[in-house]
């Protein structure tokens, strides 16, 4: 038997623990972006705040998108329930409250990872130390992800934990698309046409999909099949493709689980079998728009059916 | 210097362990020799190890505050407080006694009032109870059991003799602590568990399921029973969370529980909702249900009372049984056994002076620098009064409060309380201690072997309690072969 509460909060911790490490890798790959950029083109930093869907919060507590504005913003600023100390306050919150089911190690794992952000802020958002400590949370967040596969008994709760980690995933995915890969896309400037190569670079780094993608394509980075590998490649772990299969995965040892597979069925095919030519003449937006709702759907489901158990209450 | 029991002297208090000739008690005969065989740095390794020990099984039990800080690490000595055998039996019967008094007042109360018509209890005082619930009038709990599990305050005066303090039937809390100090001194001392025989406590979670499962209204092997807890950050959080582990059941919040139209309680489960049996709650009345008591509760179950009241779903402890659990209603206990169980009293209350009483009051009054005074509803060792280390400030301040709510106040002669031998600075001093075992009543009663030992650590303090520089040690219930 599994509580309702207790799979709610594996859900979110999963998923706080994925969004912190999220968020310190595309600071970290915008960085590096930033630094191959030559000056006269102003990319800036707000696509970041973009990314993270919450530029009006943003603007009303920051005039401009300097590029020390947006990192603290991303960092550390309580207005930002998104930012990596807030996700990893939740994460923790979360796993504090379920701490009969999850081992030990990985809340010392937790604990000790939410400590160090805690007395580093000052480093991780200066532009020395960014590195370092955008470095660690990665690598924390790997590591508890890896402690909780590998010692946590994968019973329903943890199928919970895992959808939670693959929405996310499927999320962030879809958000970098969105607003990244848009302005590469044919009708830019041709200025920014020469960077293109690297920019796709650092779309595929942003999801740690580059060396994959390499492997697996062989070719050099183009826009249309970094779009299609970001989107359909079924090997990949961070593709929507693969995390939406981990999900049904999931859903197949829960119980009622007809309403949730509905949507996600829908999601995956809309997946399968979108024509990448046509949505990148058509208007990439309109599809990963689609795509995000369809998202959204299957967490509200999922969410009614197993967290406020609405219908169950009913029947 | 190692320690030597010769010059170890607990002025003007009994002491658990040593005889005012400094000669170790038999029962704690072996464990003295032995401790006294240690060197200093020997005796400094078992503390640095008991507190390691500790501090391992800690990380499990300790709740992390906001600020990251600990907020529950609560100090432990490792020499035992040694009780003999034969001793314990003839307290364990008394505790049973009262217990079983405690539970046909409560029903009593919450029925017929059959105490009340025949002159033994003043109906004034139950319509001046704060824990009484109107609620509960005319409920019939299964097995007529209220409090399910009692845990009485026993404390040794000068003369040797044990006396109940309080008795408390609402949450009583710190079992846990009992079951983890045995297990640190297990690591810490397993010689002499070799050859001392020393009751074993590991028993209780398996105990207390048993008494939980026994109230089921469902027949079943295996009824569903959950542990409620506030949440979080509730002090006694660790201990919700560690009972409903070892008791292999699940631990909820009233936002996990649901009450539908039939009136039964049901768990919000992943697979939907499942029918809860017994809820074993650490919750006070008052949260429990917004429909029945405070409307502003976010902790309770909407619907709970009701189901309780047909039957649907059995808590422990019931709602209401705080009744019994009050200084004034304590005074009563001896009588209570008396009347319904026709039966001498095992063990002795402690002489209680009732503030309503007008002879009494001006008794306490006149007294107050000799008394402890105590309000009737408070845990937890707040807003008492210790006449004997109190300034005059202070007894004016409690004059007033007692003649402006008499019915709140009572008043008892101020305890030596005994002492145990306590690590101190690389030294033994004696160290004020009470006791508080556990007594579970369902089918069948059970107390715990000893108890909690709640040591007051500030030279000459009497005051044990958790949140005002207390600790605790090992109890130990020994045979020494005699009967």
């Amino acid at each position: 038997m599994l509580l309702s509460s207790v799979a709610e909060r594996m859900y979110w911790m999963a998923r706080y623990i994925e969004r912190a490490e999220n968020t310190a890798r595309i600071i970290l790959v915008h960085n590096n972006l930033m630094l191959d950029m030559p000056r006269r083109i102003a990319i800036g930093w707000e696509p970041l705040v973009f990314i993270m869907g919450s530029e009006n919060v943003f603007r009303e507590h920051y005039s401009e998108a300097s590029e020390r504005n947006v990192v603290r913003y991303l960092v550390s600023d309580k207005n930002n329930p998104n930012c990596i100390s807030c996700s990893l306050a939740i994460a923790r919150e979360n796993l504090r409250t379920t701490r009969a089911i999850v081992p030990r190690a990985a809340w010392e794992t937790l604990n000790d990872l939410f400590e160090y952000c805690r007395e580093n802020l000052a480093t991780g958002i200066s532009r020395r130390g960014r590195y370092v400590y955008m470095k660690r949370v990665i690598d924390y967040c790997q590591l508890l992800t890896g402690k909780l596969s590998g010692t946590m008994s994968h019973d329903l709760s943890y199928d919970f934990l895992r959808m939670g980690r693959n929405m996310e995933r499927t999320d962030m995915t879809t958000r970098v698309i969105d607003v990244r890969a848009t302005n590469l896309l044919p009708n830019q400037t041709d200025e920014l046409k020469p960077f293109d190569d690297i920019q796709w670079k650092s779309v595929l780094d942003s999801l740690t999909a580059y060396q994959m993608y390499r492997r697996h394509v062989h070719v050099r980075v183009r826009g249309r099949q970094a779009l299609r590998f970001l989107l359909q490649e079924t090997e990949f772990p961070r593709s929507v493709q693969y995390c939406l299969s981990e999900i049904e995965q999931c859903l197949h040892r829960l119980p009622g689980n007809e309403p949730a597979l509905r949507v996600l069925g829908r999601a995956q095919r809309m997946v399968h079998e979108v024509a990448i030519d046509r949505i990148v003449r058509e208007g990439l937006n309109d599809f990963i728009d689609e795509l995000q709702r369809v998202h959204g759907e299957l967490h509200d489901q999922l969410t009614t059916t197993y967290f406020t158990l609405q219908e169950s209450a009913a029947s | 210097m190692p320690i030597r029991w010769k010059e170890y002297s607990s002025a003007n208090a009994y002491d658990e362990l040593i005889t005012p000739h400094g000669r170790a008690r038999k029962a704690a005969q072996r464990a003295a020799r032995y401790i006294g065989s240690l060197t200093d740095v020997e005796l400094r390794e078992r503390r640095d190890a008991a507190e390691l020990a500790m501090r391992v099984m800690g990380i499990t039990f300790t709740v992390y505050s906001d600020q990251g800080g600990i907020d529950r690490a609560w100090p432990f000595d490792i020499i035992p407080r040694i009780i003999p055998a034969r001793e314990w039996r003839i307290t364990e019967a008394g505790l049973k006694q009262r217990a079983t008094a405690l539970n046909m007042f409560i029903a009593d109360l919450y029925g017929e009032q059959r105490i009340i018509r025949d002159g033994i209890f003043p109906a004034e005082l139950l319509a001046q109870s704060v824990n009484f619930r109107k609620q509960c009038m005319g409920v019939r709990p299964p097995l007529d059991v209220w409090a399910h599990i009692c845990g009485s305050d026993l404390v040794r005066d000068r003369d040797g003799r044990l006396y109940v303090l309080e008795d408390n039937l609402r949450v009583p809390s710190g079992v846990s602590y009992m079951l983890e100090n045995r297990l640190v001194m297990k690591r810490v001392f397993p010689e002499l568990f070799e050859d001392v025989s020393i009751l074993p406590v590991d028993g209780y979670p398996t105990r207390l399921f048993d008494t939980l499962a026994s109230l089921s209204p469902r027949p079943a092997d295996y009824p569903t029973v959950v542990v409620m807890t506030p949440g979080i950050y509730n002090s006694a959080y660790f201990e919700h969370s560690y009972l409903a582990q070892q008791m292999g059941v699940e631990l909820v919040t009233g936002s996990d529980l649901v009450v539908q139209d039939d009136d039964c309680v049901y768990l919000r489960t992943v697979g939907g909702l499942e029918r809860v049996d017994v809820i074993y709650r650490r919750v006070d009345d008052l949260f429990l249900d917004p429909e029945a008591f405070r409307a502003d509760s976010q902790l309770g179950v909407p619907g709970l009372m009701r189901a309780w009241r047909k039957g649907k779903v059995a808590i422990a402890n019931a709602p209401g049984a705080g009744v019994a659990d009050d200084k004034v209603v304590y005074a009563f206990v001896p009588a209570m056994i008396r009347y319904y169980l026709d039966e001498k009293p095992v063990l002795a209350n402690v002489e209680t002076y009732l503030c309503m009483d007008d002879k009494q009051r001006a008794h306490v009054l006149a007294n107050l620098d000799k008394l402890v005074v105590k309000p009737a509803n408070e845990s937890g060792g707040y807003g008492m009064l210790i006449g004997p280390s109190s300034s005059k400030a202070e007894r004016e301040k409690f004059a007033g409060l007692i003649e402006k709510d008499p019915r709140n106040y009572i008043a008892q002669p101020t305890l030596s309380l005994s002492t145990v031998p306590t690590l101190c600075d690389g030294t033994v001093e004696p160290r004020h201690i009470d006791l508080r075992p556990f007594i579970l009543s369902g089918e069948s009663s059970h107390v715990t072997r000893g108890g909690l030992t709640r040591v007051a650590l500030k030279k000459g303090s009497l005051v044990v309690n958790s949140s005002q520089g207390g600790g605790s040690k090992d109890t130990w219930v020994v045979e020494t072969g005699e009967h």
